[in-house]
């Protein structure tokens, strides 16, 4: 794809970029009594489809979708598309090796796939046919199915796929042509490691296990991150603060929450610059990120409100919007 | 026919087509981004035509300066051109508006894009959007008036 032909698509997500949930909009959210207003708030704007009914996952999976289709509409580079819908990819991935296992399954819990939806991927599972998963799925698919298949360790499983899917994410941003592209595979690498060494740390795991579930990344050194989350948080901390991550190191001390929202608007930070662009493909995945944050926040606010949480609390984990 | 003539007619053709070509790339380009805005919102259509339509004034311009030179040099009109130096003046005339023509047009359509993008977003702010692309066009106007002077002076 040219340049000059992320014109059309560039003008649709203009478009689209109306309808984006802005920090106002959050902010009402926020201060709504309950689930359940908020989840009219949101349909009020055109979220969910008339198979949703009340049911707030299935109006957030019903977003994810509507996004993944526009972005097939939008015939951006296909390498593009597959970069982005990694995550989806793999989730369907883990549902499907914990369908395998228990067939009673939330059939919602799929995302749907071109190629990879519930049936395929049950049925690639079920018949250990891992060739016909993508190269990059393969290995992890075999091994995360057959710990599960052996000791039923649903958290390993896991750590296998999602180590899985931020390596594809690397390998593939490194190959891409965009910038951006490659600064946001990066830097979700990069805010997924030290996510989970945060959370190593806090549950007392093995060095072994970070080194299993770390990625490796440029901006990185996960073999020091895993020491340092081996020994203490302490240590963690100071490795962060001398590495160019202060501010994450500060959101840490502060609250879990609060650097929940670092990891997120250090990411919105890095699609932000190339919004402006009409001749490249930065808006389109700029607004399918902003998407991804904003029913990430949905999410948030939906749950929050459905544990009785204060607006003050709530306030705390939501982030910057793209809008 | 002259080498006189075969200049004169070579200044008018790259005037249409040079100038046209511009045109072509930026009505082009701009119309991607207006029915891409049109697909989503209806509404915004007479709006993103006018912005659509702004690179095309170039060729309008090529085209003028094309008639005015043929009309001259023995051929809608006028005199024959009868030496080298008449012809290659007819030529250099011309230029102007072909190079200006086309570079003004491909800065046009990738400004009214960037506008037609702005108007997507923010329908309200169509009159600030029409400035941007408007101001690239002053060059092809200048570089009009200096083309239909140029043939028009030449004796």
């Amino acid at each position: 794809m040219s340049d000059l032909e992320f014109a059309y698509a560039v003008a649709r997500i203009r478009v689209r970029e109306k309808s984006l949930l802005s920090d106002t909009d959050i902010s009402q959210m926020v201060g709504l009594k309950d689930q359940k207003s908020v989840l009219s708030f949101l349909m009020d704007k055109g979220w969910g489809d008339p198979d949703t009914g009340s049911d707030p996952e299935a109006v957030l999976m019903a977003e994810e979708e509507k996004t993944l289709q526009l972005m097939k509409e939008l015939k951006i580079d296909p390498a593009i598309f597959d970069l982005l819908s990694y995550p989806q990819l793999y989730h369907n991935l883990k549902a499907g090796i914990k369908e395998v296992m228990d067939p009673d399954i939330n059939e919602r819990a799929f995302y749907d796939h071109d190629r990879y939806g519930r049936d395929a991927m049950v049925r690639i599972l079920s018949e250990k046919d891992y060739a016909a998963l993508p190269d990059h799925m393969r290995a992890a698919a075999e091994r995360a199915y057959e710990i599960m298949l052996k000791t039923h360790d649903g958290q390993m499983c896991d750590v296998i796929v999602d180590r899985a899917c931020l390596d594809a994410m690397e390998a593939a941003g490194q190959k891409s042509k965009s910038p951006l592209l490659r600064d946001y595979e990066e830097s979700t690498v990069a805010v997924t490691d030290i996510k989970i060494a945060v959370r190593a740390v806090r549950t007392g795991k093995s060095l072994d296990f970070l080194k299993e579930a770390l990625a490796p990344c440029r901006s990185l050194d996960v073999r020091q991150i895993a020491y340092a989350a081996a020994e203490s948080e302490e240590t963690l901390l100071t490795y962060l603060e001398d590495h160019g991550m202060k501010e994450a190191a500060e959101a840490l001390k502060e609250s879990s929450s609060a650097f929940e929202r670092w990891c997120d608007n250090r990411l919105i930070e890095t699609i932000r610059p190339e919004r402006t662009n009409p001749f490249s493909a930065g808006p389109v995945i700029a607004y399918y990120l902003a998407r991804q944050n904003e029913i990430k926040m949905a999410r948030i606010i939906l749950t929050a409100k459905a544990n009785d949480f204060s607006e003050d609390v709530i306030q705390e984990r939501v982030r910057k919007m793209y809008g | 026919m002259n080498m006189g003539m075969v200049f004169a007619i070579l200044g008018a053709a790259l005037a249409a087509g040079l100038a046209g070509i511009g045109s072509a790339w930026g009505v082009g380009v701009a119309g991607q981004a207006a029915a891409g805005v049109v697909s989503e919102d209806p509404d915004q259509f007479a709006k993103v035509l006018l912005l659509q339509l702004l690179p095309g004034t170039q060729g309008i311009y090529g085209l003028l300066v094309t008639f005015i030179t043929l009309s001259r040099i023995g051929i809608l009109g006028g005199t024959p051109v009868d030496s080298v130096a008449k012809g290659l003046a007819y030529f250099c005339a011309c230029l102007p508006i072909a190079i200006v023509g086309l570079i003004s047009a491909f800065h046009q359509g990738k400004t009214s894009v960037a506008s037609i993008g702005l108007v997507a977003k923010k329908p309200d702010q169509f009159g600030k959007a029409m400035l941007f692309p408007a101001m690239v066009e002053t060059y092809a106007i200048l570089a009009l008036l200096v083309s239909i002077l140029a043939v028009t002076n030449i004796h």
